[in-house]
């Protein structure tokens, strides 16, 4: 028997819901590619992939908005839906299992006994320092849970801007005292996949990276997968060309915009924000934000809800204003009178303490 | 901190911080020379020249006869070197967005390509002009650390700014942090150092004209 016909493989439960070889080829080239990987991949990771184990997977979500899951299971084909029952055994996620309460624990507790060392520990959310009990699941708190699941992880993929650098959360004065799964867990491997939600796509080439080669892909300073987050969103965006000419919309439906004319002016953090949608796109590669006409506002880069008004161009100051200068120019004014009140009685002193010299006064020196 | 911060930063605090010293910088130092003042002129002038303090602001800009050919490098170099800073200061739109931000005042930009153009020659303009005065005996002896402070202080934001337009040597966002790190030391030493010529070079340009106005010279 082929090992992608062994009962509990990938294959055979590809195979149990109608996913054809085909199907399951293109979905692997799609991947490689996203992954920079050669075509030749394809096949080899088709084949890893199909004779794997489903890979255990449990999934925990602390302080976040469920955007991340909602993204996630709105994957292109094959979709999420088949990923998380064909390509991983997600054992624990308790917004989409079915179990609740105790039931739901203990689901996470045996999927960490049964496969320890071996399962991939998922994390969306920030996890809040301030007070343990800002939130909570089934009476355990985000740091207890992650610290106590993140033990038996073979490495841990943390999911959107909150779990990957604090995002929304932490954005200042950062009530709960948010931090990122980096900040808590240092001995595992941890790949950060920002964004705010991430990209889809770029999740399940993560997983499918991860199934082939039991190893995570190359990261960058910031624990990014290079492949998805190695060049700018301006870099590969297809407006560019306006950028590089001036050629700038001034409002969201002037004829620029229209024309489809770069969005520097109305706030684009393109330029500064290192994430895949100008290729990998949204919704099964329709679109971006950039091309349904809104600038990007830099959700998959590290504070990015701090870095200035979303809609202020790059290039202006954050927060100095005319009556801020306005402020600085009296202030120099005042300073300048005292100065110049100072130089003034300075010079008057010195006229008073000249002592003037009469002719008669003056004696000729004899030779 | 990441290259994100520290861009936010110096947009931010960074920025309000160089912004006040300078305002307030270059007012102090209005007041210092205008409060300084000069003697009542009493005696009466030689002739009446109207204007001339005005003018003389216009034809001190221009080489006297002769001197193009004496010294062609400090006046091509000169000229090449002021417009190409003034072209990327003020018409570059980013830039205008920058004084968009600060003010509520726009302006129309120049093509991107015309501004790199001018970057580039003020950078070599700038180069030269050093080598000159390295060269020159008489530049050398009269130069001393302000003025090769105030030419690191100008090339810096010349040369970050081309180098993250062209995003060359280290990450965009890096780069362009380090771009307005260094606009905001040119802006805090500006008032202080010679830099102030900015200012000054018309107050005194016009004062000279004025006084040799009426003493009957030809301005
Ligand atoms: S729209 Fe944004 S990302 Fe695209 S070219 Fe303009 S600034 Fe760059």
């Amino acid at each position: 028997m082929k090992p992608s016909e062994k009962p509990g493989s990938v294959g055979a439960g590809l195979k149990q819901r109608g996913v054809t070889r085909r199907e399951f080829l293109e979905f692997c080239t799609a991947v490689t590619a996203m992954l920079a990987l050669p075509p030749s991949m394809a096949k080899v990771m088709a084949e890893a992939i199909s004779g794997a184990r489903r890979q255990s997977v449990i999934w925990l979500s602390f302080q976040e908005c469920t955007g991340c899951t909602e993204s996630i299971t709105r994957s292109h084909s094959p979709t999420l839906e088949n990923l998380i029952f064909d390509l991983i055994s997600l054992d624990y996620h308790h917004t989409l299992q079915a179990a609740s309460g105790e039931a739901a624990e203990r689901a996470r507790a045996s999927a960490m006994k049964d496969n320890e060392g071996r399962y991939l520990l998922i994390v969306d959310g920030s996890i809040p320092m301030g007070n343990p009990s800002y939130s909570t699941i089934a009476g355990i708190s985000n740091y207890d849970m992650l610290v106590e699941t993140a033990k038996g992880a073979a490495a841990i993929v943390a999911v959107g801007t909150c779990a990957t650098y604090g995002g929304l959360p932490k954005a200042d004065p950062n009530p709960t005292g948010a931090v990122s799964v980096s900040d808590i867990v240092k001995d595992k491997p941890i790949i950060n996949v920002p964004g705010c939600p991430p990209i889809p796509v770029v999740m399940t080439g993560v997983l499918a990276h991860f199934l082939t080669f039991g190893s995570i892909p190359e990261l960058d300073d910031l624990g990014r997968p290079k492949s998805f987050y190695g060049e700018t969103i301006h870099d590969r965006c297809y407006r560019r060309p306006f950028y590089d000419q001036g050629k700038f919309a001034e409002s969201f439906d002037d004829e620029a915009a229209r024309q489809g004319w770069c969005l520097f002016k109305l706030g684009c953090k393109g330029p500064v924000t290192y994430n895949a949608c100008a290729t990998a796109k949204w919704n099964d590669g329709t679109s971006f934000p950039i091309q349904s006409g809104h600038g990007c506002i830099g959700c998959s880069e590290p504070n990015f809800w701090g870095a200035g008004p979303l809609y202020k161009a790059l290039s202006m100051p954050v927060s100095a204003n005319t009556a801020m200068l306005g402020g600085a120019v009296a202030a120099g004014a005042a300073a300048g009178v005292v100065i110049t009140w100072h130089n003034r009685s300075n010079k008057s002193a010195a006229k008073m303490a000249h002592d003037k010299v009469t002719v008669q006064e003056l004696t000729r020196e004899e030779k | 901190m990441s290259y994100l911060d520290l861009l936010t930063f110096a947009r931010g605090s960074a920025l309000n911080w160089a912004l006040i010293i300078f305002s307030a910088g270059v007012v102090l130092r209005l007041f210092e020379i205008f409060g300084l003042g000069r003697k009542a002129d009493l005696a009466k002038p030689r002739a009446t020249t109207p204007g001339s303090g005005w003018r003389t602001i216009f034809t001190r800009s221009l080489p006297v006869q002769g001197m193009l050919k004496r010294d062609p490098v400090t006046y091509i170099g000169g000229y090449v070197f002021h417009l190409g800073l003034l072209f990327a200061i003020f018409f570059f739109a980013p830039h205008i967005e920058f004084f968009r931000g600060l003010t509520g005042l726009v302006w129309p930009g120049l093509p991107p390509a015309l501004v790199d153009a001018s970057v580039v020659s003020a950078i070599v303009a700038l180069v030269v002009l050093l080598a000159h005065r390295l060269n020159n005996p008489v530049k050398r002896m009269l130069s001393g650390f302000g003025d090769y402070l105030a030419w690191a202080a100008t090339l810096l934001p010349l040369l970050t700014g081309y180098l993250a337009y062209h995003h060359l040597l280290v990450e965009y966002t890096l780069m362009l942090a380090l771009h307005l790190y260094s606009v905001e030391l040119l802006l805090v030493l500006l008032p202080f150092t010679k830099l102030f010529h900015t200012f000054s070079v018309f107050i005194s340009r016009w004062y000279n004209g004025d006084i040799f106005g009426r003493k009957g010279v030809a301005s």
